[in-house]
């Protein structure tokens, strides 16, 4: 079982989030064209190693959070939220 | 009947006489006793038949890697098929059977199948299901299809009881530093030297007794080593196996609570799944005796040499009389003494010749002699011996059980279950663990030390480890060598002797013989993982635990390789079996999933609601009066909404408030239509759509304030647009000043349809002048009062096409919101209305919902291009144009008549042309409804080319499943009032 330290709410089951996907993909502006709504919607790395992805603590603060993720074993190096100024709350509070 | 049970021996209680039943027979054994103690001091031999050759199985150990003695508890709901006697734990009362047997296991009608054995071999399903030359592949296959049913009756286990589990299990979780698997003298050694070191211990032990195979000592008394840990805290769990490990230090465990107990009280759970997390995990899980393949090792009286120490010391039955115990190795020598000195007659078999063995000569000792053939078949006769060099007729010996150690398997499972592959030690010819990154430490035989003060060093070794890695401290720690033999073991994994219709066992518990490993190995199954599954070796019940070195050992002879380089096959959880009710816990019956009801839920059913499941929710389907069916009702609520006013309970839909300087631009990204120049006091109805350019959801969103919006969603969609929004406001707009609220369950909204409503609302709010024509026009929106000071949300929202509004209070509120609006519609013959009714009124307008937003449908392709707007950019737009979802030949919502108006038809029905009616046709009808308005029956769905293709063509609804056709009409899908002049009066 997969545990997340949710910077709000402390480490938690993965029960309580939900997956979200690729935490590197820098989606384009809506008026951008279909090709670069491709790349950013359909096309993505298969890691084997750490990884950036987004999960949201669904059943716990509702924040979105950066996780990065060993594909192979599961390990959990980091944990921030997505929102910038969410993480600057959670570094001025360490 | 002779009782096998001697006098002095064991740690039974043998003041309290418990009885059972044996096959409807009745028995006596005692307190401490397993079934299948209680059955060898009855003197039961044979306690089943075996899985394809139905012969006569008996009792082969004395724990969890039983293969033989899979027995039926208990009768009628309460029947548990294949449990292994061995871990069953007698009780008064306690009711077993044999199984895979007619009538009996003594006399079985299928032990034909033993000397048909030559069709039974590895891959007889495989072949047989393909068919027999010549018949394979064609009609063949239906011809031997036809006889799968009788060999799997023939083939098999027990059978479940079909009835629904009267029992109740629960789930459980605990945290703790360490916990400790096993409690024999490595895990207890570990358990002591953490909570010593102030760690917060638990220690699992599978079996009723702490202790391990430390039971199995004469001498041995677990009280003093319970008191021990008792006073350190430990937390003792007995009668609980970790069935698993999982990632980030997680344990599985399975306790069984009161599958001991003869009568337990009802409150009680059956058994607890646990999910335990620890910082740490010791294994000290200890090893099983494997057996030696050789001609008919499986007669009933055949049983490994611990098995019958545990059967002695533990539960003080002696399980032969004349016993011969066939070795490589040295574990035997005491269990030999014991047994000799309990008197029997014992002679030990061992296959090497250069040896030394201290002992006091009570027992003979044939140095360099293997057994070959036991004669016998419902009981051992004798056992034919022969030198080990070259196996030929040598001599007899007349004996009533052949006692085995081919060696020792550590139970490395657990370790198997985290990927971390065992490797082969030559010297103890065994899998040992391997070294792993993860929090888990071997200890104990199960990593390869065969004798106790090893154990003890390793478990003290192992806590030290554990206590370096959580930083508590930094000691230098050893783990002994493996082995701790004075004699090195001598591989002796199968004995070759041909005999015609001999079989020689490596995995009993699916009877597969040393002659299929080796037909396997001629057919091309030489991988471990294909070895497995064409013999079936290492499957079922006791997944192997005791055959399957054996069945490797003899792939690598066969392939001239050693153990290591033909692989181990990776065992996987539970351990042991885990029952399904185990696994869904509380989780059955209206618990299988969480329940949502609305505030005025009860209302509904007090005024004659039936209610219908939406996703979670719990709502209004119709209500009916008097004799009415679900037909006469929704018709009747239907007609009634659309002549004077209807009452219907909408708080399932989702509710988010939108709040902030941003919300405008907010929404404006997310839907699919414009929303910039929405004004305070009006809503809109808005499609969003997905990054990819399908509809996603559909609701309205109503502007309250310059910078505070209220939105609406579909019932089954509310949580995944809440988190959408949420992910683009934290991922994707972080820019954007916007905070958005779920209040789905603080506002309980209504319905209030037909012409007669603004009537009713009048009479229901407090100052009628805010809902006129003028003040709250179509799509309006309004805060206001209802009578009675309680404040409330009004919105001219219409999904019937009639005049309507949406009414929304505080959850409070309600029921007094209810009885207003309910007690002034009354006066107009108005009704209350479910959601069969909110169906077929929205049916008749073309209104889409989750039936045709699937999730595979565009904004075009539901008729709703008009609500795309070309003005600006939002979600989905770029994507909306690709090539794929722009083609012509989409399926276009539209509406569907039948020819013959008096015919029915069904959603899920196919849409074809008439000469062409196969596969998935031209489209499908997603919706269906009898129109009280049109007087027939109407459908929605798509069709290729929609309505301006179709129009003036007949197309046939096929309905293969109800085996229908009906001749089908396409009609626009606003199939009543379609310029809305009702919803604007």
């Amino acid at each position: 079982m997969i545990r997340i330290n949710c910077p709000y709410c402390g480490e938690r089951d993965h029960s309580e989030f939900s997956y979200g996907g690729d935490a590197t993909i820098n989606y384009p502006s809506l008026d951008a064209s279909e090709k670069d709504w491709t790349e950013a919607i359909f096309f993505r790395k298969n890691i084997k190693g750490f990884q950036f992805e987004t999960w949201h603590h669904s059943n716990g603060c509702r924040m979105w959070l950066v996780v990065e993720r060993s594909t192979v074993t599961h390990e959990i190096k980091s944990v921030k939220p997505c929102h910038p100024d969410l993480q600057k709350v959670v570094e001025n509070n360490k | 009947m002779k009782t096998r049970r001697i006098d002095n021996y064991g740690k039974i209680n043998r003041d309290k006489i418990l009885s059972f039943s044996w096959d409807k027979k009745n028995y006596k054994g005692f307190e401490g006793d397993t079934l299948a103690s209680a059955l060898l001091a009855n003197n039961i031999g044979i306690v089943g038949r075996s899985f394809k050759y139905h012969r006569p199985r008996g009792i082969f150990s004395s724990g969890v890697e039983e293969s033989g003695a899979l027995v039926t508890i208990g009768s009628k709901d309460r029947r548990d098929p294949n449990v292994r006697a061995t871990t069953q734990e007698l009780y008064n009362g306690l009711e077993a059977s044999g199984q895979n047997a007619f009538p009996n296991v003594n006399f079985d009608l299928a032990g034909i199948n033993n000397y048909l054995g030559r069709f039974f071999a590895a891959g007889f399903y495989y072949k047989t299901f393909m068919g027999i030359p010549p018949l394979e592949w064609g009609k063949g296959t239906a011809i031997w299809m036809f006889f799968e049913k009788f060999i799997r009756k023939a083939a098999g286990m027990g059978s479940a009881s079909g009835l629904p589990d009267p029992d109740t299990y629960e789930h459980a979780h605990d945290f703790c530093d360490l916990i400790v698997v096993g409690s024999g003298p490595a895990g207890v050694a570990a358990a002591i030297e953490a909570a010593e070191k102030k760690l917060d211990v638990i220690l699992v032990e599978q079996d009723s007794l702490i202790g391990g195979n430390q039971l199995a000592e004469n001498d041995f008394d677990n009280s003093q080593i319970k008191n021990q840990l008792e006073n350190l805290g430990i937390k003792i769990m007995t009668r609980t196996t970790a069935f698993g490990l999982y990632d980030n230090c997680v344990v599985g465990l399975l306790e069984r609570v009161t599958d001991h107990i003869s009568a337990p009280n009802v409150n009680i759970p059956r058994q607890r799944f646990w999910t335990i997390r620890a910082k740490h995990i010791i294994v000290g899980a200890g090893a099983i005796e494997r057996h030696i393949a050789f001609n008919n090792n499986d007669i009933p009286g055949v049983m490994t040499v611990n098995a019958s120490k545990h059967y002695l010391n533990r539960y003080g039955v002696l399980t032969g009389k004349s016993i011969v115990i066939a070795t490589n190795n040295d574990s035997v020598y005491e269990t030999a003494h014991q047994l000799s000195e309990a008197g029997a007659n014992v002679t030990v078999l061992d296959s090497r010749t250069n040896f030394e063995i201290e002992t006091n000569k009570s027992f003979e000792i044939r140095k360099g002699y293997v057994p070959y053939n036991i004669n016998g078949s419902k009981k051992i006769d004798s056992l034919d011996i022969s030198k080990s060099e070259i196996i030929n007729k040598s001599e007899t010996i007349n004996c009533d059980q052949v006692l085995l150690s081919g060696g020792w398997s550590p139970a490395v499972h657990l370790l198997s279950h985290r990927g971390v592959k065992p490797k082969w030690d030559y010297n103890n010819a065994c899998f040992l663990p391997s070294d792993t990154k993860e929090n888990i430490t071997m200890v104990g035989s199960s990593r390869g030390l065969w004798n106790k003060n090893d154990c003890i060093a390793s478990g003290i070794a192992g806590t030290t480890s554990v206590l370096n890695r959580l930083g508590i401290s930094k000691t230098n720690y050893f783990f002994p060598k493996p082995g701790g033999w004075k004699n090195p073991i001598q591989p002796l994994y199968e004995v070759k002797y041909k005999k015609s219709r001999s079989k020689s066992f490596v995995d009993y518990q699916h009877d597969v013989t040393t002659d299929d490993v080796r037909l396997a190995h001629r057919e091309g199954f030489i991988s471990v993982e294909h070895l497995k599954r064409y013999t079936t070796l290492g499957m079922a019940n006791d997944q192997g635990k005791m055959g399957n070195i054996i069945g490797l050992s003899l792939m690598a002879e066969l392939l001239n390789k050693e153990i290591p380089e033909v692989g181990t096959t990776v065992f996987r959880p539970p351990y042991t079996p885990v029952s399904i009710g185990a696994l869904s816990g509380r989780n059955v019956g209206k618990h299988f999933r969480p329940l949502r009801v609305t505030p005025m839920h009860q209302w509904n059913i007090d005024h004659g609601a039936k209610m219908i499941e939406v996703g979670l929710y719990q709502r209004p389907w119709y209500y009916p009066k008097e004799n009415e069916t679900l037909s006469d009702s929704y018709i009747r609520e239907a007609s009634t909404v659309r002549k004077t006013v209807g009452i219907c309970d909408v708080t399932s839909l989702g509710k988010i408030a939108i709040q902030g300087p941003d919300s405008t631009e907010f929404l404006n990204r997310i839907y699919s239509n414009g929303f910039s120049k929405l004004q305070v006091g009006k809503a809109r109805y808005g499609i969003m759509l997905r990054d990819d350019g399908i509809v996603m959801d559909d609701g309205t969103s109503w502007r309250l304030a310059e910078n505070e919006y209220f939105m609406t969603t579909s019932t089954g969609e509310a949580a995944k647009v809440m988190s959408w929004l949420e992910e683009l406001l934290q991922t994707r707009w972080t820019d954007l000043n916007v905070n958005v609220t779920s209040v789905s369950e603080q506002w309980a909204g209504v319905s209030v349809a037909g012409p007669k409503s603004r009537e009713v609302l009048n009479n229901c709010v407090d100052d009628s002048f805010v809902i006129t024509n003028n003040n709250l026009p179509f799509m309006g929106v309004t805060s206001t009062f209802l009578k009675g000071n309680i404040p409330c949300r009004i919105a001219r929202i219409s999904f019937s096409g009639e005049l309507a509004f949406e009414v929304y209070v505080k959850s409070d509120f309600a029921n007094t919101m209810m009885d207003l609006l309910w007690e002034n519609a009354k006066k107009y013959d108005g009704c209350l209305y479910g959601l069969e009714a909110l169906g077929a009124l929205r049916v008749e307008k073309g209104h889409v919902t989750a039936a045709e937003l699937d999730g595979r449908v565009t904004i075009d392709d539901a008729g709703l291009s008009k609500m795309a707007s070309t003005k600006k950019s939002y979600i989905g737009s770029a994507m909306r144009k690709r090539g794929v979802l722009k083609n012509n030949d989409r399926e276009i919502l539209v509406g569907f008549f039948p020819v013959k108006l008096k015919e029915t038809f069904n959603a899920g029905t196919i849409v074809c042309e008439k000469n062409n009616i196969k596969g998935q046709g031209i489209g499908r009808i997603t919706s269906v409804t009898y129109s009280p308005e049109l007087g027939h029956w109407i459908g929605l769905g798509f069709v290729k080319g929609g309505l301006d293709k179709w129009k003036d063509t007949n197309l046939v609804g096929a309905d293969p499943v109800r085996n229908k056709q009906i001749n089908l009409k396409v009609v626009s899908p606003h199939m009543i009032d379609p310029k809305g002049e009702r919803m604007y009066a």
